[in-house]
């Protein structure tokens, strides 16, 4: 019997090497795996590159795991918010490298790993410094720049439910980059509100089958109370 | 001088936004606009971060942290809406799918360079986030942003010393003095603030200006 999910957070994240490149998951704080990035916090790996779209809120999740000096290099689109000041003072100490990609870029670079595509032009970005000395094509008239995927080791994504096929539906705009992180890293780690009986899922409407998913584990977060009633 | 408030910016926008459009607004005054559509056209607000039919802010106590905009601020979903990852929202954007964007700007140039994203400042961290994708993507990209500088610079420049977030791409301009056409002859006033002369607003803009009709 095929079963993908771990019993701990720690279970789940076992086996991230130093060096290792790893996406996490998440906009801001919205699906961001914070139970997994504290059993990496507490796993120990060191001198990662993550992934992400921003580089940490506050002081906790990806925040923590940059204040833990675990963290070589971060490829994200928007570093700089009202609350990453753990960033900030590594950046600016140059105790952190940074890659800043146009958001859109990064997601297709992701996709891109995931879907087996080689490279792709985009017209994002041309002409300006995030493309200064990249390949560029006109194709039809337009100007494109080339990009080649962002693939990694693990991924470290959050979603509402899973089962043990690692089949995955995600909540709200908590979605944002699970699917396509989950196609990108060798080794992917779901942490879910819920682990459901295989087969309770909706086929119509599983988000990222389980093909793209290594180990699950279940969450329960107490705090969310806040979720309103109704959303019309 | 009289100037347009930032709520007279957002209505006159909102005007210029069709039933139908799918627009995305961009974080800061543009996301103002949303305040100011008129209640009787469907618009379809598409927020980059995952989803399409965005609704207010929830009232209070009805926040829900899974369900935010691309600022990070709580929002609602319209019935109708929907909600999808990264890839495909950057799809709608870089594809030509969204009518209208609405951003803010440091600099726009003659040609329709837009300068959004970065100072250039030596010490500055830079961020784009979705930028430069919303700049070359939506069919019309339009600007709203003061007409001066706090030192008394015009915003609207032959060549923008700020670095670019993309080329030839801005197609109106709204500021607080003038609504501004971008086109291949050249910048075209449509119209003026209240009791200021064509001439005193060429004046302040430096670059050359064809009169409104």
């Amino acid at each position: 019997m095929i079963d993908k999910t771990v019993p701990t957070s720690a279970a789940a994240v076992a086996g991230i090497h130093d060096g290792a490149t790893v996406m996490i998951g998440g906009f801001g704080t919205a699906g961001m795996p914070s139970e997994l990035i504290d059993a990496l916090i507490a796993q120990g790996a060191r001198d990662l590159t993550i992934v992400n779209n921003n580089a940490g809120n506050g002081e906790t999740g990806l925040a923590a795991l940059l204040k833990a000096k675990r963290v070589r290099k971060i490829i994200c689109s928007f570093p700089r918010q009202v609350d990453s000041q753990v960033f900030d003072g590594l950046y600016r100490s140059g105790d952190i490298e940074l890659e800043l990609v146009p958001q859109g870029n990064l997601a297709e670079r992701i996709r891109a790993a995931g879907a087996g595509i080689g490279a792709f032009f985009t017209p994002t970005g041309y002409g300006t410094q995030l493309a200064a000395g990249k390949e560029t094509r006109v194709i039809d008239g337009r100007n494109y720049v080339l990009e080649y995927p962002i693939r990694a080791d693990y991924a470290l994504i959050k979603a509402e439910c899973g089962d043990r096929w690692g089949n995955l539906v995600y909540r709200k705009t908590a979605r944002n980059f699970g699917p396509i992180m989950a196609s990108a890293a060798a080794t992917t780690i779901a942490q879910v509100r819920k682990v459901v009986p295989l087969g309770s899922l909706d086929p119509e409407n599983i988000v990222t089958p389980g093909i793209f998913v290594r180990r699950v584990v279940a969450i329960d977060l107490a705090d969310r109370t806040a979720r309103p009633q109704a959303e019309a | 001088m009289k100037r347009y408030t930032r709520e007279q910016m957002a209505t006159r926008v909102a005007q210029d936004i069709p039933e139908g459009a799918y627009v995305n607004l961009g974080i800061g005054l543009p996301t103002m606009v949303a305040n100011f559509l008129p209640k009787e056209r469907e618009i379809f607000l598409h927020s980059e971060n995952g989803l399409l039919g965005m609704g207010p802010a929830p009232a209070a106590g009805h926040e829900d942290p899974d369900l935010i905009n691309a600022g990070k601020q709580p929002v609602t979903l319209l019935p109708g809406g929907a909600y999808f990852h990264h890839a495909d929202s950057f799809a709608m954007m870089r594809g030509g799918h969204l009518d209208f964007c609405v951003l803010g700007a440091f600099q726009v140039s003659v040609t329709g360079d837009l300068a959004n994203w970065h100072t250039g400042a030596p010490d500055a961290i830079p961020a784009v986030g979705g930028a430069m994708d919303l700049a070359i993507g939506a069919k019309n990209v339009y600007v709203m942003m003061e007409h001066l500088t706090k030192s008394g610079e015009s915003k609207i420049v032959a060549e923008c010393s700020y670095p670019v977030t993309g080329l030839r791409c801005v197609t109106r301009i709204y500021t607080d003095l003038a609504v501004i056409d971008v086109r291949p002859e050249g910048l075209q006033v449509i119209e003026i603030v209240d009791g200021l002369p064509f001439d005193e607003l060429q004046r302040l803009t430096g670059v050359p200006l064809a009169p409104p009709a």
